[in-house]
């Protein structure tokens, strides 16, 4: 016999107060990781080969609105993925309450300022040709 | 605080070294790894936004042999944590959960990522021939 509370079984949150929530996010970044990896993987070998990564090719190469837009997903479902990823590292390994909460703080503000960049590096290319 | 004279489990040192934990835990040092790749990958989209001179800059520093061992690793990282994360998602959904089938899927990762591995750096070097 449970002697959870009705309400606290219908939310499903358990002590964690965020359910399987993280564990979801995992796991739905990494299904999306799999095409998005692979295509970020072949096409850097194939620009690595054809242009030798000279700075006209590979700008256009990322300013092709496919390549932008895939290249945009790529970039932010990573930096959600690895945040999620360093989490349960950070939670595993790291005991003392204060460096805990530190550790998570630093990884969260690390992941976003990674993501903010890599999405502005990408827009700026792929608007470059249409504005300046 | 914990107490100490309670008995503890094994620690990690105790056991006989097995296929199984060896891949768990690279399935987690790859994943650190890759985390770690997002900032030359983030530099190296800032650099080809900025310009054909930092761009240049970025692309030799990646040429440098410092620069080659990283790109090894971190693209043996990516197959092995690709491939492995895809068995883990595979074991999300229930199957391949006996222990035959754990070595032999645990085994199948470790050769599809060293050759995976080893076809992108032909590829690159141009030892395959095909694209010309």
């Amino acid at each position: 016999m449970s002697r959870r509370t009705p309400l606290g079984r219908a939310l499903g949150l358990g002590s964690a107060k965020e359910g399987v929530q993280h564990w979801w996010s995992q796991r739905t970044s990494a299904v999306a990781l799999i095409p998005l990896g692979l295509w970020f993987a072949v096409s850097l070998v194939l620009l690595a080969t054809d242009g030798g990564l000279d700075h006209a090719a590979v700008t256009a190469w990322i300013a092709s609105p496919v390549h932008a837009v895939l290249l945009l997903l790529l970039v932010a479902t990573a930096c959600h993925h690895s945040r999620l990823g360093v989490q349960v590292v950070v939670e595993d390994y790291v005991h003392l309450e204060w460096a805990k909460v530190a550790s998570l703080l630093l990884s969260t503000f690390v992941h976003f300022l990674l993501a903010a960049a890599g999405l502005y590096a990408i827009l700026r290319i792929a608007f470059a040709g249409a504005g300046a | 605080m914990a107490n100490h004279t309670r008995p503890l489990s094994p620690h990690l040192q105790v056991y006989r070294w097995q296929l199984t934990m060896v891949l768990s835990i690279t399935h987690r040092a790859t994943g650190l790894v890759l985390s770690a790749a997002l900032v030359p990958l983030v530099g190296w989209l800032l650099a080809a936004a900025t310009g054909p001179e930092a761009f240049a800059t970025a692309n030799a520093i990646l040429a440098s042999v410092p620069g080659q061992l990283m790109l090894a690793a971190v693209s043996f990282a990516f197959y092995y944590h690709l491939c492995n994360g895809i068995r883990h998602l595979v074991w999300d959904a229930g199957w391949w959960l006996d222990i035959p089938e754990v070595y032999a899927s645990g085994w199948s990762v470790v050769a599809a990522a060293i050759v995976l591995t080893v076809l992108t750096w032909a590829a690159i070097w141009g030892l395959l021939g095909g694209a010309s």
